[in-house]
């Protein structure tokens, strides 16, 4: 049985390890960036970058001071037991984002639209939000915070199939042109490509591969996988660099997330991660035992199941 | 490119005098001392259209204006914890800029991503104002780490943390870099010009999307700020 107060007080911790410490996969990402990048801005950017992970870990500060939109993505064990249910787990994510807004601190970001309404403690109608999805066979949760400034960098295309890779090509040239220049996307960045689904469908996928996805890793499918590599290498030719001096290092890597989708068409987004990729994740085990990392683990091979049954239940030889 | 200016940081004591800002070139990395303050949408609504007052001692201790919203939190007996700060973006606040030097007489702004070249020839270069980018943008501890003290917090209740009016001292805060200098020279722009020549060539050979959007503009040399 996970109990409230133990998911209220590991959801305060990744808080704290999401806006101080860079995760290890993109800080080896941008290293290897650094040895490429000949734009001497662009180095002087990355270098003051790295400085600033290195200050945040050792006072235990923040890296950046936009909080951006903190929030919660939680993987459910198919036999996980929860104390208080559903809504407790809902309680305790609001709650720790409150507490930890106030004790690390995070600046408070959450207004209400419309009135300006700010409690100064990250929480608000809708806020902050909390993604689901189920694990088979297991009998843990995982809690990841991502925590991802909101103005700049994301966007949204109805392309049709006739568009193909050309299509797919131009609007993620478009969209790391339009928000890349003066660095207000703050690449280098993780990128994330949402395709197919239905059109919200497309941005969350975006959204996760950009956020859930480490640098270095590769979708499942063959061809899929080149396509990320070559959307890589596009976004680093631009010739725009870091803050958007001249340079190379724009893409760290680039994520492709696919949903099955409307026959006629072919919905795609686009979303930029940041220079300080602020996420962490933790798992608590039925027994109270809890494992903190750097990889969400967000895209199983469950959550990208193709059939109807799970596990993919295997054809049966039939004797002639 | 201002390559070379970028190997020798200028430190400079606020308030800053005309003569501090002359030899700044764009590119150069610049950190500052002494007392500086946040002010962004929330305050110039409530001191240049609703009427509000500034504080007394501002115009006489800082003339440099943060474009900033800091992650601090303000504890039960009123002391600050401050842990890191970082800039938002300045273009959204261009059309506040006049009124403003002319009220406060700031001669340096702070922000993300700088303004346009027309803005600072028309708003900043006829009060001999630059301006200064944070880098990276992202680099919250760095600039947290030059925050000595919080001299005071204005209208928090009224516009909570993030919009207030803080004012903090510094010591050797940075590292910024010079996007405009005293002519509205503008470091983003001469960098854009140099990209933008490379762009048309991206596109070769990548046929146009079937469904055409409306936009306010087609141009990819232009910018959307």
């Amino acid at each position: 049985m996970i109990s409230d107060q133990q998911i209220e007080q590991v959801a305060g911790q990744i808080m704290a390890k999401a806006a101080i410490d860079i995760p290890d996969d993109y800080r080896r990402g941008i290293e290897d960036m650094a040895k490429w990048e000949k734009g001497e801005l662009s180095c002087f950017v990355l270098k003051t970058m790295m400085d600033n992970w290195d200050a945040a870990s050792e006072d235990r500060r923040p890296m950046c001071a936009d909080t951006g939109l903190p929030r919660y993505y939680v993987k459910v064990g198919n036999d996980a037991r929860l104390e208080g249910g559903f809504i407790g787990l809902e309680r305790a994510l609001r709650a720790a984002t409150a507490r930890a807004t106030h004790d690390i601190p995070l600046r408070p970001n959450r207004v209400h639209p419309l009135w300006r309404t700010d409690h100064n403690n990250n929480v608000g109608i809708n806020a902050p939000e909390i993604d689901w999805s189920f694990e088979p066979e297991v009998d843990w949760i995982d809690i990841t915070t991502v925590h991802k400034g909101g103005l700049f960098g994301s966007d949204y295309r109805m392309l049709f199939p006739g568009d193909g890779i050309d299509g797919i090509k131009r609007f993620f040239l478009d969209t790391l042109i339009a928000f890349g220049k003066r660095g207000l996307a703050c690449q280098p960045a993780i990128v994330g490509v949402g395709l197919g689904g239905s059109k919200d469908t497309t941005m969350v996928l975006g959204k996760q591969a950009a956020c859930l996805r480490v640098v270095g890793d590769r979708n499942p499918d063959p061809k899929v996988a080149e396509l990320e590599m070559e959307l890589k290498k596009l976004g680093n030719s631009i010739g725009m660099g870091a803050m958007g001096f001249v340079g190379t290092s724009m893409v760290a890597d680039c994520h492709i997330e696919v949903g099955f989708t409307h026959t006629g068409g072919m919905p795609m987004s686009v979303h930029t991660f940041c220079l300080s990729s602020r996420r962490a994740t933790v798992r608590i085990h039925a027994d109270g035992k809890t494992e903190f990392r750097g990889n969400p683990e967000w895209f199983t091979p469950y959550m990208r199941r193709e059939t109807v049954e799970w596990p993919v239940k295997k054809p049966t030889t039939q004797s002639v | 490119m201002a390559s070379e200016e970028t190997n020798h940081p200028v430190r400079l004591k606020v308030p800053v005098r005309a003569e501090d800002l002359e030899n700044l070139k764009i590119g150069t990395v610049v950190y500052l001392d002494g007392l500086i303050y946040t002010a962004r949408e929330g305050v110039y609504k409530k001191i240049l259209e609703d009427g509000g007052s500034l504080p007394t001692d501002l115009v006489s201790t800082s003339n440099v204006n943060f474009h900033c919203s800091p992650a601090a939190a303000i504890e039960d007996d009123g002391t600050y914890n401050v842990g890191g700060v970082t800039a938002t973006a300045s273009f959204r606040f261009s059309h506040w800029m006049a009124d403003w030097f002319s009220l406060t007489g700031a001669k340096i702004i702070i922000g993300k991503g700088g303004m346009s070249e027309q803005d600072y020839r028309e708003l900043f270069v006829p009060v001999g104002a630059i301006y200064l980018t944070t880098v990276g943008y992202g680099t919250g501890a760095l600039l947290g780490r030059g925050i000595k003290d919080v001299k005071a917090v204005y209208w928090v209740e009224e516009l909570g943390n993030a919009q207030a009016m803080w004012v903090f001292e510094v010591e050797n805060f940075g590292p910024f870099l010079v996007e405009s200098d005293l002519e509205g020279n503008s470091l983003f722009e001469q960098h854009n010009k140099l990209i933008n020549a490379n762009l048309e060539k991206l596109y070769d050979g990548l046929k146009a999307p079937a469904l055409s959007r409306f936009g306010e503009t087609d141009d990819r040399k232009d910018e959307l700020i």
